[in-house]
């Protein structure tokens, strides 16, 4: 049974102050929603909150995942039960290969005593980096040290494949990738669109939606989804920019710190 | 006892006397007697940023206790036997507490004129070398009163020389096992590699006690001719509640080259001094060390990187680790001397703090007397980063273990440097048991 992830009137705050103001949104395993909005509306906030950020403070609403509150689990809780985020900003951790960081992740989904094969892993890896086009000596480098931007992006999609979450919550991960670059990770998320697999792509832009068609388009603006549509939602924001939203909506300020009228 | 310090009295005749009985050679009789005729005179040493004047370094129960020795590798202690590579290892000394427990040397070496035995005896079969070498170029009996001490009381460690332009490819290894709580250790390395010459030399002190009150004073001189080069590793872990002092001392010529990888895992409190002259030209020292605090340790770590040698290198690298009430004071010298010209001096520090009441302070020091060199520090006291643990909790790592990739990841670069693959497994296993505890 396709699982369901769902976003009920959150509410989120960073230092006291409010930034997502009851976001709902609903995804279902299966399909591919992509979040767009201008800069601070809240979209990093919201993947952020779901996935537990010690920094964000939900102060109302909830996440359930198949009808549990994830918001009561551990980040290590929220990644066991199937969520993944791959972050806008990656952390650079120096001594921990990327390739043991992946084996202690996938083993961390499975049950001691069934830990992963290591000539499977070996096999998997070997396989995912290759259709990532990624260099082999991406494996045994330190997790993030000193990878340029779009290597890191690429190495968020890598742990993305050989994870194989049941969500993924993508933050921007085509900024800073080359046009090489940019085919290369939507054909890693095309390889996972199936019905086992569902995404929340937060972008800017049209050029990662032509690779990875969204079912669904969300914008965010005032820590909030003002306005929902087709892939042709993505489209007319493309050609046209936000003003036309704004206008429908009577805002004058998109931002988080805009006081609700 | 720590308030009557200052009213230490050396019993002199008592320490001339037993080393008497114990029919030792002329020549360290003679250094015997120099130190404790000077021992009186002598300053107390003054490590920046610790008070030691609290710390009993004198008082020892016996001067030299006598322990087990094994006719083969195998009766070594299961323990001590994890850190040997049993089936290859070629250069091996056991000292069991005070006692010469085993030797072999690789007879190729031997043939080549290869020395590696105890220090003692080392000083009836070679007193030329001995004369022109110890404690004459590295570290003086009057540097201050603990290396008088030292001299005083010597009761263990190796003498190895490698002659001119010999490559020893296999490491020589020392393993001291402490299982006695009565014993004081008052090792002495003096490793010498002469011209054109080449030696790794790796030593573990490695006790199975939880505590003892003894001392340690060890002092280690390596001394690298030119153009040779020694790499010297050590894996520490000795008991809480001794206290010691731990000079490790480099001398490097023209062209040489010395290396440093030491895992410094005791429980107890310790006052190192790890300082290298860079006396030739073009002479290079890379230092690595690691450290996991615990328990209540009080710990100095100062290393100095001392350059007279034109285009001479340093580079410092010292990663700790610090928990519960532990305390350590990392100071870090990079001392360019004039004349040194186009030398490079490089340091880093870096502590990680795991627990509210543990201390750490990191302080690099620059002393240049020349124009034309180069030199950088970089030092951070911190705690584990919150977006580091995020990230890897994110992946579905669970945090105690995204902790210890994150204390692990951190100490690593050391580690690695470490030259024998069974004394990186043994300082990972000591990083974890002091991590996890
Ligand atoms: N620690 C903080 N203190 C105060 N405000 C913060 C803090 N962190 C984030 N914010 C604010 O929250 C708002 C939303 O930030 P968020 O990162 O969610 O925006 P975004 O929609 O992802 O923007 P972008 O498109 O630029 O990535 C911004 O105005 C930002 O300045
Ligand atoms: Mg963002």
């Amino acid at each position: 049974m396709a699982s369901v992830l769902e976003i009920k009137n959150l509410h989120v705050e960073i230092d006291g102050k409010e930034i997502l103001k009851g976001v709902d949104l609903t995804l279902k395993q299966g399909e591919i929603h992509a979040v767009m909005g201008p800069n601070g509306t809240g979209k990093s906030t919201l993947a952020q909150a779901i996935m537990g950020h010690p920094s964000y403070e939900v102060t109302e609403g909830e996440v359930l995942l198949d009808g549990e509150n994830i918001l009561e689990m551990e980040v290590d809780e929220r990644a066991q039960a199937g969520l993944f985020l791959g972050m806008q900003y990656p952390s650079e951790i120096s001594g921990v290969t990327n390739s043991d960081f992946l084996r202690s992740a996938i083993n961390a989904q499975r049950e001691e005593g069934d830990e992963i094969n290591l000539m499977q892993f070996i096999k998997k890896l070997d396989k995912n980096m290759d259709y990532l086009e990624m260099d082999p000596d991406m494996a045994t480098r330190y997790l993030n040290e000193g990878f340029s931007g779009g290597e890191k992006k690429r190495n968020e999609i890598l742990q993305l494949m050989m994870l194989e979450p049941k969500f993924g919550i993508l933050d921007e991960i085509d900024s800073g990738l080359d046009i090489d670059a940019l085919r290369v990770v939507s054909e890693g998320i095309n390889k996972l669109r199936g019905q086992e697999f569902g995404a929340l792509i937060i972008t800017h832009y049209q050029r990662l939606l032509n690779y990875v068609t969204p079912d669904v388009v969300h914008v965010m603006m005032r820590g909030k989804v003002v306005k929902s549509g087709g892939k042709e939602l993505a489209e007319r924001l493309e050609s046209e920019g936000y003003d036309w939203i704004k206008e429908e909506l009577g805002i004058d300020d998109e931002t988080v710190n805009a006081e609700d009228k | 006892m720590a308030t009557e310090l200052n009213a230490f009295e050396l019993n002199k005749e008592e320490i001339i006397a037993n080393a008497n009985t114990r029919g030792e050679s002329e020549f360290l009789l003679g250094k015997r007697k120099e130190a404790v005729d000077k021992f009186d005179s002598l300053d107390m040493i003054k490590p920046d940023k610790t008070k030691v004047d609290k710390w009993d370094f004198f008082n020892v129960t016996s001067p030299v206790v006598e322990s087990s020795t094994y006719n083969t590798l195998e009766e070594l202690p299961e323990a001590v036997k994890g850190l040997i590579d049993l089936d290859n290892s070629k250069n091996i000394y056991v000292q069991h507490n005070n006692t010469p427990a085993f030797l072999r040397l690789d007879e190729d070496l031997k043939a080549k004129g290869v020395i590696a035995e105890n220090i003692i005896d080392a000083a009836n079969n070679h007193p030329e070398l001995l004369e022109k070498y110890f404690m004459t170029e590295g570290v003086k009996i009057d540097e201050n009163k603990l290396t008088a001490y030292h001299a005083a009381l010597l009761n263990g460690g190796i003498f190895i020389y490698v002659p001119k332009d010999v490559h020893i490819e296999d490491p020589i290894q020392m393993v001291v096992l402490h299982d006695d709580k009565d014993a004081s250790l008052f090792n002495h390395v003096l490793l010498v590699a002469d011209e054109g010459s080449e030696v790794t030399y790796v030593e573990n002190y490695f006790t199975n006690l939880e505590s003892s009150t003894e001392k340690i004073n060890i002092i280690s001189e390596v001394i690298a001719l030119n153009n040779s080069k020694i790499t010297y590793g050590s894996v520490d872990f000795l008991p809480k509640e001794m206290t010691g002092y731990v000079n490790r001392r480099g001398v490097a010529s023209d062209d040489a080259n010395i290396d440093w990888a030491l895992g410094l895992m005791n429980d107890s409190n310790i006052v190192y001094d790890n300082t290298t002259y860079l006396n030739g030209d073009r002479s290079e020292s890379d230092l690595k060390i690691v450290t996991v605090g615990r328990g209540e340790t009080k710990a100095n770590f100062t290393t100095q990187i001392i350059h007279y040698g034109k285009d001479s290198n340093a580079h410092i690298l010292k990663h700790g680790v610090m928990k519960d009430k532990a305390t350590s004071i990392f100071n870090g010298v990079g001392y360019i001397k004039h004349g040194a010209t186009r030398a490079d001096a490089q340091q880093e520090s870096r502590i990680l703090m795991l627990s509210e009441k543990a201390r750490g302070d990191a302080n690099p020091i620059l002393l240049i007397d020349e124009d034309d060199v180069t030199a950088g520090h970089a030092a951070s006291v911190g705690r584990v980063d919150d977006l580091q643990l995020f990230y890897l909790m994110s992946r579905g790592i669970e945090k105690k273990e995204a902790e210890r990739l994150v204390i692990h990841g951190f100490l690593d670069p050391v580690v690695k440097a470490l030259p024998i693959e069974s004394v990186r497994k043994q300082l990972k296993e000591i990083i974890e048991l002091k991590v996890l505890s």
